[in-house]
């Protein structure tokens, strides 16, 4: 360690498992990402998220010492990583990257063996306890059914849990993971999570990952970490990176939208003049409006209390939506409105199967309507 | 699953074991004087024997039979350890030209010192064909650091070997008659003329080289998952890369300086290996490589002797009839695994 990195160490809080010093990210000396600066606790998740091609790879393969660092530094349980030995590194760390394990003739079990490799002896040669270990590990991943099939013929899926329960046989302090959700169905995908939360529960083992399910990385991780190709924009817990409006401005979405409350995102709404009009609430009308956007149908939709089920999904689908403040009698005003909207459509759609008595104001659309003879059961 | 591994191992062993004890009998039974068993056991057993016969059997046959043991596992193991270092099933001394570059540099060493009537030893020979070896080793890591697809590597490495052959050529045609004829002789590859003072030389550097190999075991079996997987276990990637690559030189290096170059056996026997253990298991594979590459060459050599005797054919023309074969197979099944 020269003398400058040695003076910025002395300025860190050492109390944190995994610390950043102004470390900057990139290939071949040129930095994509500069100064990030990060700490994280023992026992904490921490989830990156941004755009493909941001970097997010880049940095995990920094902090795991697989890329050289183009500036800065990382400290892991307070020592600067460039003083671990490769050994000691491989008793702490586990990664589970996108590479594929390149295999030829090796069984499941084979494979996440492979994980006892910084414990074993001068032959790689397992004993009864790493064989322990090894079973413990699938166990924990429900492996055990596929331990003596191929590696290379099972699932993308059954594969990514392979891996799982390799770096685990490691018996690391941390982990690191690639987008390791990627090729699991749902099932699994909640699973694979479970079982990282678990570890972090039981063992303190500390997590750093990549995911692309938004909703799985706010509902997770401790801390998230967005980077939007630029640079790390935001590091903080889910409550503070998911406010209002900042995914569509980091992804840049431009068309659909995602909904930071709800973790949901919508496709893009249909832009025209509304022939339709929904009657909500209640979270009876969501299933409706997206089959409206699929057949590319422009609708209106009311009148709801802003803290209702379907508001954000109609918010996002609908040309215009008829709300008021929640626990708040509806004004008469916007009643007339809606009135004047249902004559201006061809169809108006009713999602309720009945009204509560103190929603008298779409029961008076409602019989508008039927009036009409536009009403149309939803 | 465990014992049923086992079990397969220890037939293959066996097998592999009996192989090499089988060809060897009759590698030294069997030549233009035909030389029968209990003859062989006579000579052995320290009684008094005919003296051409004795001579046949402890200056010619014997000493070529152990060159071929030791040559043979050698080429086999410098193979194996080209197909782990490049990730790529047809790696092999010869296809990549690291065979042709050897005798390149040792045909121009011979060249120089015959005409300058100095006498070469063995070592020199060997640290020419070692310096040759890693001349083309270096072009072939320059390119493949350029192209990642497999198969362009292998063409790179066989125009290499053409470009080494051309110069070769070019070598043996301004070299004095003489030598011409000893040129050509090993430069297309032969067990023939082999001594016990080769057969020590090689024996001490090729054992050496087998137990550093051998000492590698552990972190070749991470190297084989992939590097980034290598790295997360703890290997030093970039040493164990260095040393991969000087000892499969030092294999080829030593092959091409006593034998000349000689193609396939590199490529096929790894290849038979991991299909009669059905494993990829350093460990396992390397003695596997060693043995199969020595009963490969000793049957390949007593055709070399046999089929047209008492002319002899080189070494290549057999070991390229039923290597080459084996090598179409591996890229026919790779491309029905991937489509």
């Amino acid at each position: 360690m020269d003398h400058d990195t040695a003076q910025k160490g002395k300025g860190l809080d050492m109390s944190f498992y995994v610390q950043t010093d102004r470390m900057s990210v990139g290939y071949q000396k040129k930095a994509i990402l500069n100064d990030i600066t990060l700490e994280l606790s023992k026992g904490e998740i921490l989830t990156l998220i941004g755009p493909n091609g941001a970097g997010k790879s880049t940095v995990l393969k920094s902090i795991a010492r697989q890329l050289e660092l183009v500036g800065g530094s990382v400290f892991l349980d307070g020592k600067n990583m460039t003083e671990i030995s490769d050994g000691a590194l491989s008793q702490k760390m586990a990664v589970v990257f996108t590479e594929k394990i390149k295999s030829e003739y090796m069984t499941c079990e084979d494979v996440v063996a492979t994980g006892r490799y910084p414990y074993t002896g001068y032959f790689g040669i397992l004993s009864e306890k790493d064989k322990e270990v090894v079973r413990d590990a699938m166990e924990a991943v429900h492996l055990m059914e596929i331990r003596d099939q191929d590696f290379s013929k099972i699932s993308d899926g059954q594969r990514q849990r392979v891996m799982l329960a390799r770096a685990i046989c490691q018996q690391p302090e941390i982990i690191i993971l690639d987008e390791p959700t990627s090729f699991l169905d749902v099932r699994y995908k909640l699973e694979f999570l479970s079982i990282l939360q678990e570890l972090r529960t039981k063992r303190g083992l500390t997590v750093i990952m990549s995911l692309h399910e938004l909703e799985l990385a706010e509902r997770i991780s401790d801390r998230i970490m967005c980077i939007d190709g630029a640079r790390v924009d935001r590091i903080g817990t889910p409550e503070e990176v998911f406010r209002k409006g900042y995914i569509r401005k980091l992804f840049s979405i431009e068309t659909g939208s995602y909904d930071e409350e709800n973790g949901s995102m919508e496709l893009q709404a249909v832009r025209q003049e509304a022939d339709v009009f929904v009657l909500g609430g209640g979270g009876s009308a969501r299933a409706c409006y997206r089959r409206l956007q699929r057949e590319g149908k422009v609708f209106i939709t009311g009148i709801l209390y802003d803290n209702d089920l379907d508001f954000p999904v109609a918010q996002a689908l609908s040309k215009e939506v008829l709300f008021t403040k929640a626990f708040e009698p509806v004004d008469e005003a916007l009643i007339v409105q809606a009135k004047q909207k249902i004559d201006e459509v061809s169809t108006v759609i009713c999602c309720r199967d009945h009204f509560g008595s103190l929603d008298t104001a779409n029961r008076e659309l409602y019989e508008y309507a039927k009036q009409q003879k536009k009403l149309e059961a939803g | 699953m465990q014992k049923s591994r086992k079990r397969r191992y220890i037939i293959a062993y066996g097998f592999l074991c009996i192989g090499v004890v089988v060809f060897v009998l009759l590698n030294i039974g069997i030549g233009s004087v035909s030389i029968s068993f209990t003859d062989i056991l006579h000579a052995f057993s320290g009684h008094e024997t005919d003296a051409t016969t004795a001579s046949i059997l402890f200056d010619i046959r014997m000493p070529r039979t152990a060159a071929v043991l030791i040559l043979g596992g050698a080429l086999a193991l410098a193979g194996y350890l080209l197909q782990t270092f490049f990730y790529n099933p047809i790696a092999g001394p010869f296809v990549l030209g690291i065979s042709s570059g050897a005798k390149m540099v040792v045909a121009l060493v011979m060249v120089f010192f015959m005409k300058s009537a100095l006498s070469i030893s063995y070592a020199d020979m060997i640290i020419a064909a070692f310096v040759g070896a890693m001349i083309s080793m270096g072009f072939v890591l320059l390119i493949s650091k350029k192209v990642k697809n497999m198969s362009m590597l292998i063409v790179s490495g066989v125009m290499i070997g053409y470009i080494c052959s051309a110069i070769t050529e070019l070598v043996v045609t301004f070299a004095d008659d003489a030598d011409i004829v000893n040129l050509h002789n090993w430069s297309q590859g032969s067990f023939s003329g082999m001594t016990w003072d080769h057969v020590k030389v090689m024996l001490v550097v090729v054992s050496i080289t087998f137990i550093m190999v051998l000492l590698l075991a552990k972190p070749l079996s991470a190297y084989q998952l992939g590097e980034v997987y290598a790295q997360n276990a703890g290997v030093n990637v970039r040493a164990l890369r260095v040393l991969t690559v000087l000892l499969s030189s030092i294999l080829s290096a030593c092959i091409v300086a006593f034998a000349g170059p000689i193609s396939f056996v590199g490529i096929a026997v790894p290849h038979l290996m991991k299909k009669l253990f059905h494993t990829q298991t350093p460990l396992i594979m390397i003695p596997a490589c060693f043995l199969g590459g020595s009963v490969f060459c000793l049957f390949s050599d007593l055709l070399a002797r046999m089929l047209l005797a008492p002319t002899e054919l080189s070494i290549s023309t057999v070991t390229a009839i039923f290597g080459a074969p084996v090598v179409l197979w591996i890229m026919i099944q790779r491309r029905k695994e991937r489509g």
